[in-house]
């Protein structure tokens, strides 16, 4: 039997969850066994070359290629994750989400002091900043939440060898936090 | 006629003395009714609801209802469980609760009971409110984006000839916590701290200090909210 | 500006005696001098009654009908309840927009008219109404509107903008009021002939504790809604430790589609005084107050003259009825706008001069009401239906009515129905029958109960009108085929949103979740599983809430996702698991259009 396919992504996040994954340290050895990956900064794969099976999604959506990425993970897995604060709730940059998209842009492009060309980025190629940041399933189907800042590595592995094998789920308190 | 009064809890038998309310009797007899609104020692205020029992098959907040004899409480019913999480899904929705931003992260009752109930995403979705900070008093500051509006600053912080510092403004959701300009500059720092500790979340936070406590080491990180009354 | 508001605040602040308890009054004094409560008046009044800032503006924060900003030389209160809408609201309001030159929530440049939505001013069967600076102009039109903003713009006076008077007392000198009665149909309990002064004087024939018989015989439950036994609630109140008790009278009928106490207020003032006096004497009080919710203020002038008439009379004041070492005397406090406030405990918060937020209970007014006092809570039906037990008795009234449901109750109609108006009718009068009689009978729902009740469709209009099926406080709301009835749900959890204190969280927030997810639906954005959801959720708010108006809120939705459940799920998507409101287009609109360049949508999926 073919071992299951994951792909993973990281939209409007810092990455950081992606480091809390490799942060299972030798389990990854473990992890390599089991499943196989697809379309994921983890072995570089830019475009989905198959169905997957489990999708897992650091960030949240701030921007058209994050709405985009997103709608094509869905399309993709049969089940989708989303990992860490900013996928579930926009986190840190949604912070952004009180303040008026004009007033962000001109901050940020036009009275910034740091910025010498005075000019809100418009080129077609850039994506299109949406008028705040989405969690995922505002969007999406999502199917299961792992919360933190960054989820500990602990909830990711238990999370997946539950959904890969079947194992009930086992929590400590400890692994299940916000921050 | 004695003051002594027997009841149950989920089956318990419990003992209190007159006058007490149910939170309080459950927690002398190790039980664990979860609150939010409450702080030992100020009038309660039954505002989260988080603490609702079924009392004789109708629902009651715990946390101003007083004990009476022979009564039956249920506590610890899947159906109430559900909802008390519900209340802390919508009080996680109706604000905006960056908690990795936060200082109170680790602290916080709110996202104590967000980890006591598993809460890996709220049911609702979220309200996204604009909410302002108020950083004009001089030893603290309000951050409106976090506050629950439990009213315990409103109880519990006066000045000696006992007028409030803080109290709500607006009603239904515009409600909000403003302070006296007046009475709030002359807070002590020791009030401004006793202010912060009051505040269950990170809506009052002293100003110049900050994340204290490493992470590992704060109130909530090793244990749940409660295992202190439930001895687990 | 900083002296202004000085003079005026310490003027207000002396007329009530320094007295805190008086905030309401002595805000109402400041917002009618200077047209708003400002940041400078907030911090006057706060320390001239030396108490915090916050306590002040929390009061005036809260009531609808005080403000921090200007609200215009004229404040227009247009009534947005559902009936208003009906009845074609909306074409008035942008008449009023247009010759004003401003939005609703705002006020014309010029300051001169403000424009206000209010929830229901208790005029639903003569719509659209709004009130200007406390005058109430009825069955609006775009053109009336036009003219109502040509004379405030002219600097007429608002009582002479009103052209023709009302029926019966609404032409006396001190009510001059466009307002009608509307009188359909009357009963032998409140519309049979009343010799003022009678029931007093029998009440005082008697013993308090007799005439607390005579209302348990009668089993007269509260009119307000709640239903609970009268009697029961006299005696808790005369048994309850203390000297000193109050009796209040609920006049702050805020459901919205409930009109029947203005036309008491308006017609039976001595009968419901009187009612007021004798429960005064059955349970060992010497003091009234009538709390009159501020969408009734212009009437306040008549009732305090009626009063006055009373205490000649001496059926109020000392040796009231003729009864020596009774004393009993009525005083009106007034509202501020707070549907909230029609909760007892509210009421009594409010009536203290503070944020009318519901108290917690136990303790129960009958124990700890006004001022810590004992206290009796009635509404305005209640007391002159206790009138008219007096003098018929107990045993008569209680052969009116079904078996949990004495007497007569007074119906407000209102809606798609030709003869709006009061009905007085025997309980157990089925849905069915009272809509012939009004003349509704193309309805397809009928809401029973205001927002708060139940909304019945056909298969259930031969339900009965009583506490043991279909219970009222008296609003009747007709819904015909004409009318969305979703629009009309959507507009009862607007007013839920906007009328909740704020103090617990499934009210607060559950009410604002509920009327988003019922949006979703309405946009035809929600599936099966919204369904199911908004369902769960009406039960969370409904379960956890504080106080009844949490606890009934989700009833809009809860009883036509009973009822009408295939104008839901003619709205959903069946056969998708997931749907979103999210829409890209409108998401980058923004950013493109401050950044200059075109959306690209849709090319790349």
């Amino acid at each position: 039997m073919s071992k299951p396919v994951v792909a993973t992504a990281s939209l409007a996040g810092c990455f950081g969850c992606h480091m809390s994954i490799l942060d299972i340290d030798d389990r990854i050895l473990q992890l390599i066994e089991l499943v196989e990956f697809n379309k994921s900064p983890v072995d570089d794969i830019k475009k989905f070359t198959k169905q997957c099976d489990i999708g897992i999604i650091e960030g949240g959506c701030c921007n058209s290629e994050n709405v985009e990425n997103l709608k094509e993970f869905r399309k993709h897995c049969k089940i989708l994750i989303s990992l860490g604060e900013c996928a579930i709730m926009g986190g840190l940059p949604a912070m952004r989400n009180g303040i008026p998209v004009e007033e962000c842009l001109k901050e940020a492009y036009l009275d910034c002091p740091t910025v010498d060309d005075k000019i809100i980025p418009n080129d077609d190629e850039l994506p299109m900043i949406l008028d705040r940041v989405y969690p995922l399933h505002e969007i999406v189907k999502i199917d299961y939440y792992l919360p933190g800042c960054p989820p500990r590595a602990d909830l990711i592995w238990e999370a997946l060898v539950a959904l890969l094998t079947g194992k009930e789920l086992n929590l400590p308190y400890e692994v299940v936090k916000f921050d | 006629m004695s003051d002594k009064i027997t009841f149950t809890i989920d089956g318990k038998e419990c003992t209190g003395k007159k006058g007490q309310t149910i939170v309080e009797a459950a927690k002398e007899n190790g039980v664990y009714i979860p609150v939010l609104c409450h702080y030992d020692g100020l009038k309660p205020a039954g505002a989260c609801r988080i603490c609702t029992v079924r009392v004789g098959g109708r629902n009651m907040a715990a946390c101003t209802t007083p004990i009476a004899n022979d009564i039956v409480v249920q506590n610890n019913i899947p159906e109430l469980e559900d909802m008390r999480k519900a209340i802390v899904e919508m009080l996680f929705v109706e604000g905006n609760h960056m908690c990795p931003t936060c200082e109170k992260s680790g602290n916080c009752e709110l996202q104590a009971l967000g980890y006591r109930y598993l809460m890996m995403a709220p049911r609702f979705p979220y309200l996204w409110p604009t909410k302002q900070v108020d950083a004009s008093i001089p030893k603290l500051y309000i951050d409106r984006n976090r506050c629950i509006l439990c009213l315990r600053c409103h109880r519990g912080v006066t000045t000696k000839d006992g007028k409030h510092i803080f109290g709500p403004v607006k009603r239904g959701d515009r409600t909000m916590i403003t302070a006296d300009p007046e009475l709030a500059a002359g807070m002590t720092d020791k009030q401004a701290q006793q202010a912060m500790d009051i505040c269950p979340v990170g809506a009052l936070l002293k100003k110049e200090v900050g994340f204290v406590v490493p992470v590992g080491k704060r109130k909530y990180d090793q244990k749940p909210i409660g295992s202190e009354i439930q001895g687990n | 500006m900083g002296k202004e508001a000085d003079t005026v605040v310490k003027k207000a602040v002396k007329n009530h005696g320094g007295d805190a308890t008086c905030l309401l009054d002595i805000i109402r004094d400041v917002q009618d001098a200077m047209g708003c409560v400002s940041d400078e008046a907030v911090l006057q009044i706060a320390r001239q009654l030396g108490i915090s800032t916050t306590d002040v503006e929390g009061v005036v924060t809260f009531y609808h009908f005080f403000s921090k900003k200007p609200v215009g030389k004229y404040s227009v209160y247009l009534n947005n309840s559902a009936v208003a809408v009906m009845k074609g609201r909306a074409a008035v309001a942008k008449a009023f927009e247009q010759g004003a030159r401003c939005k609703f929530g705002s006020v014309s440049s010029d300051g001169v008219i403000g424009l206000f939505d209010t929830s229901c001013i208790g005029m639903n069967d003569q719509e659209p109404a709004a009130i200007i600076n406390g005058a109430v102009f009825t069955n609006l039109t775009p053109e009336k509107a036009k003219d109502l903003v040509e004379a405030m713009k002219a600097g007429k006076d608002v009582n002479k903008m009103v052209k023709d008077l009302g029926d019966g007392q609404n032409q006396s000198a001190l009510v001059k009021s466009m307002v009608n009665n509307n009188i359909q149909k009357k009963g032998q309990v409140l519309f049979a002939p009343f010799e003022g002064g009678s029931a007093l004087k029998k009440a005082v024939s008697m013993n308090p504790a007799g005439v607390i018989d005579e209302m348990k015989k009668s089993n007269l439950r509260g009119r307000g809604g709640a239903g609970f036994p009268a009697g029961m609630k006299w005696s808790f109140c005369r048994d309850a430790a203390g000297k000193k008790k109050y009796v209040i009278c609920n006049a702050d009928e805020g459901e919205p589609g409930t009109f029947k106490d203005r036309v008491i207020l308006t017609e039976l003032p001595h009968m419901l005084f009187e009612g007021m006096a004798l429960a005064g004497y059955a349970i060992g009080s010497d003091e009234g107050i009538l709390y009159l919710r501020a969408e009734y203020a212009y009437l306040k002038d008549y009732l305090e003259n009626v009063l006055a008439g009373l205490r000649k009379k001496k059926m109020l004041g000392k040796d009231a009825g003729g009864k020596k070492g009774f004393s009993f005397d009525i005083s009106i406090k007034l509202g501020a706008g707070a549907y909230v406030c029609g909760e007892e405990s509210a009421l009594i918060e409010s009536a203290e001069g503070k944020r009318g937020a519901p108290r917690n209970r136990p303790p129960f007014p009958a124990q700890y009401g006004y001022m810590g006092k004992p206290t009796i809570v009635n509404n305005v039906e209640t007391y002159c239906t206790a009138t008219r037990i007096i003098l018929e008795g107990g045993e008569w009234y209680a052969k009116m009515g079904t078996a949990q449901s004495k007497g007569t109750k007074l119906l407000s109609v209102s809606g798609d129905c030709k003869k709006p108006g009061i009905y007085e009718v025997e309980f157990g009068m089925t849905i069915q029958t009272l809509l012939e009689e009004c003349d509704g009978r193309p309805a397809v729902a009928v809401q029973v109960g205001g927002p708060s009740g139940n909304c019945v469709g056909k298969k259930d209009f031969g339900r009965r009108i009583c506490f043991d099926d279909l219970a009222t406080g008296g609003s009747i709301i007709v819904i015909g085929s004409n009318t969305d009835l979703l629009e009309v749900v959507h507009n009862f959890m607007d007013f839920f949103v906007e009328e909740s204190c704020g103090w617990c969280v499934p009210c607060r927030a559950g009410n604002v979740i509920l009327r988003n997810k019922l949006e979703k639906i309405m946009h035809g954005n929600g599936t099966m599983a919204d369904l199911k959801e908004l369902e769960d959720w009406c039960l969370i708010v409904k379960s956890m809430s504080r106080c009844g108006l949490g606890q009934t809120s989700p009833n809009p939705i809860y009883t036509t996702l009973k009822n009408f459940r295939e104008l839901y799920e003619a709205k959903v998507k069946k056969d998708v698991e997931y749907s979103t409101e999210f829409d890209l287009a409108a998401a980058v609109e923004d950013s493109c259009k401050y950044a200059g360049r075109k959306p690209q949508l849709g090319e790349h999926s």
